[in-house]
């Protein structure tokens, strides 16, 4: 059997794979540059073809936690918003966190601070990497570069959300949400039948009933959570850490970027290649958890890292972290909504070889 | 009669629901909040819909609802209750489904949840407790605390010209299309509480037959937020809170508005 290739924007490729994925609920409230996802699922039956239920909320606020009603009760819970509106659903993700309920968040991230503009941009790295809203908790954080990862995460990011009991959000922008690229659709996937013994489904007789909550009066409790919590996060860092390595291998420099960047990225290291300049390209695709084993394995090897990212250079503190001054990292970004050229991005690399290699280069041992 | 056969099971006229839990209340002796639990959890024991019930308790003092009623129960961020319950009922449409919130938390910080949830005619009970006051933070002013009405950020008494009006939300909501029985009742007599707890017991009715938004408010007391003892705080209740608040159903099946919604009379 033929796959059926279709042309798709990005955020109505989502969408169509939230229903595909047996989503039983999407809230949301229109933002640019991501209302598509809701008036795509407005349009396209959803109550006849899975049962989904698609609701426009009068708010972020009320969205994300009609999220958190949805998912208290087992049930697969979907919305998704850019940065502004993002910020406003924080509280909610962190309820959501402190209760561990499942659900997904996309965030087509827009420039920011404050309303700034629809440009794309992935200024809200730091928020979705390092919890976002209060409290120690963590969001699993996936971040595709192309439409078909847009699709294929949906699905991937219900079954994080569900194994770990913890919200998954998808962190693209907007430049992933406009455009259209070829993808291969899954097949549909069925809606959960059974609930989960966390979910309140109503009191079984004779049972003791079901409480979702984030409420934990003492002290002593409260501790207790969070040690669970943050054991649950060693597990993630454990199994769940994601990246693609492009020409690594040999490579003595290395471009570190993710999403729509990485894709820029790539272009300037294979310019960087027919110029002689062995240059490779790391891109995480869990940005939580991040690929540290992997960045810092190959400090061993190179003489130097650039981050590319569409941000005042956010990613590359965790790059940072990874490398523990084994090797000299920077930080190459375009912001407020410009997107940098792989020109400048090669420049960029080749204005910092001559300092790298000044140094002792690092040996892999 | 000896002692011990009155207190045989045969002679038994009156009992604890199994909605409500054996825990004991944390709340201040004389609240009104404990009366309003049970009568909530009786209507829920006498339609038999224990197991298809789930409610969602706010913040506030009955952030804690849970502890005491019986039944599976999702705890909301500030105000947000009324969204919680929408995520609720629209994934299990045939279950009942219900907030229970108070002044602040209802009619300040959640006014648009609460506004909104109405207006879609969420087949939802609110049940909306009304001191007049912040109960758990420590008797801050509410959106519905009385003209002249001391708190402790109103300590002079609460002066419309700077601090505004008490909000009767429970009128406004009225006056939307998706509320469908919209009542005011209180918890402070006997026979009060067994009004509210037959308000309580049509609104999950009409729930089953998917009517829309029921609310059922409960004009209650604070003895410890008003600084009075429980007898005074139900006194001074009956004398300042009900010609504000006046109890009675504000909007009725069939019927609408009762006196163009204006009030509880």
């Amino acid at each position: 059997m033929t796959k059926e290739i279709r042309l798709m924007k990005g955020n109505e490729a989502m969408a169509e794979a939230a229903i595909l994925a047996g989503v039983d609920a999407y809230f949301g409230y229109p933002i640019t540059p991501q209302s598509e996802i809701i008036e795509y699922l407005m349009s396209a039956n959803t109550a006849e073809r899975t049962g989904m239920q698609v609701l426009q909320a009068e708010s972020e606020i009320a969205s994300i936690n009609m999220v958190y009603g949805a998912a208290g009760c087992g049930k697969r819970a979907l919305t998704s918003s850019s940065s502004p509106g993002i910020s406003l659903k924080m509280e909610g993700i962190s309820y959501l966190a402190g209760a561990e309920l499942p659900c997904v968040i996309v965030n087509v991230v827009r420039a920011g601070p404050g309303l700034a503009t629809i440009q794309p941009s992935q200024s809200d790295y730091f928020q979705a990497v390092k919890g976002g809203g209060h409290g120690d908790y963590k969001l699993i954080v996936l971040a595709p570069s192309t439409v078909q990862e847009s699709v294929d995460f949906m699905r991937l990011a219900f079954d994080l959300a569900f194994r770990y009991r913890n919200p998954v959000m998808i962190l693209t922008d907007g430049i992933i949400g406009q455009m259209m690229e070829k993808v291969e659709l899954f097949e549909q996937q069925p809606r959960l039948s059974e609930a989960p013994e966390w979910a309140t489904r109503g009191k079984k007789p004779g049972e003791k009933s079901t409480v979702v909550t984030s409420l934990h009066l003492e002290s002593e409790d409260m501790e207790q959570v969070n040690l669970r919590l943050q054991a649950k996060y060693r597990e993630v860092e454990k199994n769940e850490v994601r990246f693609e390595s492009y020409r690594c291998e040999d490579a003595e420099v290395l471009f570190v970027a993710f999403g729509s960047s990485a894709r820029i990225a790539r272009k300037a290291m294979d310019l960087a290649r027919m110029k002689g300049i062995r240059a490779g390209l790391l891109r995480p695709i869990t940005l939580y958890p991040f690929p540290v084993d992997e960045v810092r394995r190959l400090a061993g090897q190179v003489s130097g890292m650039l981050t590319v990212e569409m941000n005042a250079g956010q990613m590359v503190e965790d790059v940072r972290l990874a490398v523990n001054g084994r090797t000299p990292v920077e930080h190459f970004g375009r912001f407020g909504g410009m997107i940098p050229g792989p020109d400048e991005t090669l420049k960029a690399l080749e204005s910092r070889l001559e300092e790298w290699h000044k140094k002792q280069p690092a040996q892999a041992e | 009669m000896a002692e011990q056969s009155i207190i045989s099971p045969e002679n038994l006229v009156y009992k604890k629901t199994e909605v409500m839990t054996d825990r004991e209340l944390h709340y201040c002796p004389g609240c009104g909040h404990g009366t309003a639990h049970r009568m909530l959890a009786e209507a829920i024991d006498e339609l038999g819909i224990q197991s298809e019930t789930i409610g969602v308790a706010p913040v506030g003092c009955s952030v804690l609802a849970y502890y005491y009623l019986n039944v599976d129960m999702q705890e909301a961020a500030h105000g947000r209750a009324p969204a919680v319950a929408t995520g609720i009922k629209r994934v299990l449409p045939e279950k009942y489904v219900f907030t229970y919130q108070g002044d602040g938390d209802l009619a300040a910080i959640g006014t648009s949840e609460t506004i909104h949830a109405c207006n879609r005619g969420e087949n939802i009970l609110i049940v909306f407790i009304n001191n007049g006051i912040y109960g758990m933070t420590g008797g801050q002013m509410a959106p519905t605390t009385l003209p002249g009405m001391k708190s402790s950020t109103c300590p002079m008494g609460r002066d419309v010209k700077t601090m505004g009006n008490p909000l009767k939300i429970t009128e406004l909501v009225a006056q939307l299309p998706g509320t469908y029985y919209v009542t005011r009742q209180s918890v402070h007599t006997p026979g009060n509480a067994r009004k509210a707890r037959r308000a309580m017991k049509k609104a999950l009715e009409y729930q089953k037959e998917n009517k829309g938004t029921c609310l059922v408010e409960v004009v209650s007391n604070c003895p410890s937020g008003w600084k009075m003892n429980p007898v005074d705080s139900n006194k001074w209740m009956e004398e300042n809170m009900f010609p504000f608040y006046p109890l009675g159903d504000i909007k009725v099946p069939g019927k609408g508005l009762v006196n163009g919604g204006k009030d509880g009379r």
